[in-house]
């Protein structure tokens, strides 16, 4: 395996990344469905049906309603699905069923720019997701502006790193069932432990350091603390968790994947 | 100066050498036709060719660029028509020849006017609103080869363009292609099709285990390596074999069938059917079939 040579990516990356979004444009009014309905679903089971039991949770000084707690942790996990969704199940099809990449790669493309324009398509998913989520949500009156503001760019980053993460089991599983296997080990304790559904000062104090390995925790962590305007110094140390993990994620993904694909 | 210039080219996987040591050179104008059984190396050595499969060793030039340093450039001037289909399914038939226009950082309006043509050259036009699941296997092929032609390439790279497709759609893109090659369009094709490289290559090399066995033009090669006619013998007798052993001539036995490929001449042909047996014996030309056989044998492949 070989790191990816920066000379080889240009901004042909972003055909990629257009044929992808053209596509999504033909079928925009059921792309924007499940984020604008997911949001209120879960609003009205945790805020109507849960909230009552749960009460008020003290989170970063600050005492807040159950449902404004899991408001921001809805859209980090919409970030983590759209991204690591499209860059493992669709892409795959692309790949492997449509032959798509065999297509692009007879053009003036080459392999490293077609992966990185579908990570960065994924990301563009990740962001339109939490953006029209993160509308619901703010005429529900949960979220702080401007703060709430910084939760696109964050949609970005964060979907740039489950991108990467989606794109490398990509590169490494055998077959389209396969993917069942990071989703259960990996995307779905994620879900779960990752402060998103309850304070992670609930957990055992081994579980809670193996949480702050998870980016989703970070993600989490950025996403309601800009949303809700809760600011704190550690949130840079996230920041600069999803940063230092984009950085490696990418190339790594790029390689594997011309490992599978350049033979 | 040659448009494609193969040297030594080699690619191993693992023990398998899939190309091992080809060399030769498609001129402006021609078409080359790479012959060979399935998984004699053809699809390798085309995916080679486009920088898809790096290679071993050997020389690669396109247009007198060297591949490692003028890939993209490469990858520009010429169409590329893939042995599977690889149309997207997402778009329309129209959207497919424009979408992949956008590849090549065509401009939208030179785009669609080139999607336009293209759809009427190949007789696509009634069907360009529609999905690509509607289509043929037929119709997709010829949409897969106007999407080759979309960049208006100057060298079209064709990995076994009619396989698979009914007489008629296989006659329509033979009829397309020699109108191509007629405005000087330089084709590389391969095939396991006779007839289609009878018909359409200038040139030819037939390959086997990742070598050339021969290369030349299809007439020349038949007659050189098979002679002028054959005679097919059906369910031979003693009598058919006594006869052809007291002849110098080279016999092929089929067991069932004897082929006697004969140089010139009928005189052996009409002595048989006269003096010997007349039933189930033919004459015919040698063609290339003949001469393909003879060369990769007659063995079951895969």
């Amino acid at each position: 395996m070989k790191w990816p040579d920066p000379s080889q990516i240009s901004a042909r990356a972003l055909r990629v990344w257009q044929r992808n979004f053209s596509i999504y444009k033909q079928n925009w009014k059921i792309s924007f469905v499940p984020p604008l309905l997911e949001p209120l679903l879960y609003i009205l089971a945790f805020g109507v049906g849960l909230a009552v039991m749960v009460g008020e949770i003290s989170y970063g000084g600050e005492q807040l309603s159950y449902t404004r707690f899991i408001a921001p942790a809805l859209v980090s996990v919409a970030i983590m699905y759209n991204a690591f969704f499209e860059t493992t199940y669709n892409s795959f099809v692309r790949m492997y069923y449509q032959k798509t990449f065999d297509a692009l790669l007879a053009t003036p493309l080459n392999i490293e720019e077609v992966i990185l324009g579908e990570m960065l398509w994924a990301a563009t998913k990740s962001m339109i997701a939490a953006t029209l989520m993160s509308v619901v949500v703010s005429l529900c009156g949960f979220f702080e502006f401007p703060g709430a503001l910084l939760v696109i760019p964050l949609a970005a980053l964060g979907g740039l790193l489950f991108a990467g993460l989606g794109m490398i089991c990509t590169a490494l599983v055998p077959g389209i069932e396969t993917f069942n296997l990071p989703i259960f080990l990996g995307i779905t304790p994620m879900f779960l432990f990752s402060g998103t559904f309850f304070p992670l000062q609930n957990l055992p104090g081994w579980a809670q350091q193996l949480a702050q390995l998870l980016p989703l925790t970070h993600l989490v962590k950025l996403v309601r603390g800009c949303s809700l305007q809760l600011w704190s110094g550690d949130l840079w140390l996230s920041l600069l968790y999803l940063l230092v993990g984009v950085l490696l994620l990418l190339p790594l993904a790029i390689a594997l994947m011309v490992r599978r694909i350049v033979v | 100066m040659p448009i494609l210039h193969v040297e030594s080219l080699r690619k191993a996987y693992g023990s398998l050498n899939a190309v091992d040591g080809i060399s030769f050179a498609v001129q402006p104008g021609e078409c080359f036709g790479l012959l060979g059984p399935n998984g004699a190396g053809k699809t390798t050595t085309i995916r080679m060719l486009y920088g898809y499969t790096p290679r071993d060793s050997g020389r690669l030039e396109l247009f007198g660029l060297d591949i490692d340093r003028h890939l993209r450039e490469i990858k520009r001037r010429t169409g590329i028509c893939q042995q599977e289909d690889s149309l997207d399914p997402d778009l329309s038939v129209r959207d497919n020849l424009i979408g992949y226009a956008r590849y090549f950082s065509i401009p939208r309006r030179e785009a669609q006017q080139s999607a336009d043509q293209l759809l009427e050259f190949f007789a696509l036009q009634g069907r360009a609103k529609d999905k690509i699941m509607t289509l043929s296997g037929g119709l997709k092929r010829r949409l897969m080869l106007a999407r080759a032609l979309v960049n208006q390439p100057e060298f079209l790279i064709l990995d076994e363009p009619t396989t698979g497709l009914d007489p008629q759609s296989r006659q329509l893109l033979w009829q397309k292609l020699a109108e191509l090659k007629g405005r000087g369009l330089t084709i590389l094709l391969t095939t396991h099709y006779m007839e289609e490289a009878e018909r359409l290559c200038d040139r030819l090399v037939i390959v086997d285990h990742g070598r050339i066995l021969v290369e030349g033009q299809p007439r020349a090669l038949v007659r050189e390596h098979v002679g002028h006619t054959v005679l097919e013998i059906a369910d031979p007798d003693a009598a058919v074999r006594d006869f052809l052993s007291s002849k110098s001539c080279r016999v092929e036995d089929l067991d069932r069938r004897l082929l006697v490929y004969l140089d010139d001449g009928d005189e052996l042909f009409l002595q048989l059917t006269r003096e010997v047996r007349a039933e189930g014996c033919t004459l015919r030309p040698a063609s290339l079939e003949d001469l393909f056989l003879k060369l990769t044998g007659r063995e079951l492949r895969e």
